[in-house]
């Protein structure tokens, strides 16, 4: 049987892919799915707690699970309004490449 | 769930997560944030979080990643696949999650395991004197079977039910801020 550091592991491997694809990709859209990797992977951790962490009466912990689904549906809300502050970035500059994205440097 | 089956979605759910930040085709990066997330939903239901796994599919590969493609296909990015990677951020995001991947192992390997608690006939029936003794709650812990969506339902409307309210106003917040943001500029 996996055990709770198992599933810890695991998370913390998408975790990291999910950094690593924020770090060193340079498209906006693929920096924005691997921000999606990095909440699923913390989801991941909240439900493997609810399960192993069994509130008193031996159920599942349903408040981690509570917490999933709040963000789930953050997430979906967060997703539509990133992908139209992108479409709206691609309209003024043509460009999703975050290299080409300078106005801002001093 | 059965250890092996455990292994199975985690790599899957790993070998999609490496191949989004792999690929050079957006499109291609997005099919396998859904091959991820399917094999995340899988680890999901084997944790007996059946609702959470169901929406996982439902609403990260059916309606979020379908919107990721939308775009992509509306902004026809072609000149991505030629470009070359540059070498410092590539280093610098190893190394960041060399660092991390280091750091988790290090503290993993130092903080207490634990095995999975038993969810069999008799945790499930002794359960079932916390909930109403007439209801489908109740009947259902009774019969051995884990009602996973009623007692989401249950805690959501009776512990979480002002932030579920506050939810309905956020989504119908992103949704007006979509319309807005994505209307076109007059002149």
């Amino acid at each position: 049987m996996a055990t709770l550091n198992d599933y810890l592991l695991v998370s913390g491997l998408l975790f990291g892919i999910g950094l690593a694809g924020v770090v060193l990709r340079r498209n906006i859209i693929i920096v924005f799915m691997c921000l999606e990797l990095m909440l699923s992977a913390a989801n991941l951790t909240l439900v493997a707690f609810s399960r192993f962490n069994t509130a008193p009466n031996g159920l599942p912990d349903y408040n981690g699970q509570m917490l999933v689904f709040f963000v789930i549906t953050v997430a979906a809300a967060e997703v539509a309004v990133g992908l139209a502050i992108i479409v709206a970035l691609y309209r003024a500059r043509q460009t999703i490449h975050t290299d080409e994205l300078t106005s801002l440097k001093g | 769930m059965p250890s092996y089956l455990f292994w199975l979605f985690s790599t899957v759910m790993l070998i999609g997560g490496t191949a989004v930040i792999a690929f050079r085709n957006p499109v291609s990066s997005a099919l396998s944030v859904v091959t991820c997330f399917v094999g995340l939903a899988g680890l999901f239901i084997g944790l007996s979080a059946f609702f959470v796994g169901v929406i996982q599919i439902l609403v990260y590969t059916g309606a979020v990643m379908v919107l990721f493609l939308f775009i992509i296909m509306l902004l026809d990015l072609k000149d991505e696949e030629r470009r070359a990677n540059s070498l410092a951020p590539v280093a610098a995001g190893l190394g960041l999650v060399i660092a991390f991947v280091v750091q988790l192992i290090g503290i993993l390997s130092r903080s207490p395991d634990k095995s999975l608690p038993p969810l069999d006939h008799a945790t499930l029936a002794s359960a079932a004197a916390d909930y109403l003794p007439s209801g489908k709650i109740a009947a259902s812990l009774n019969q051995g079977k884990l009602p996973d969506v009623h007692l989401i339902g249950h805690t959501l409307f009776t512990q979480y039910n002002l932030p579920l309210q506050i939810l309905g106003v956020l989504l119908l917040v992103a949704t007006v801020g979509v319309v807005v943001l994505s209307k076109k500029q007059a002149g």
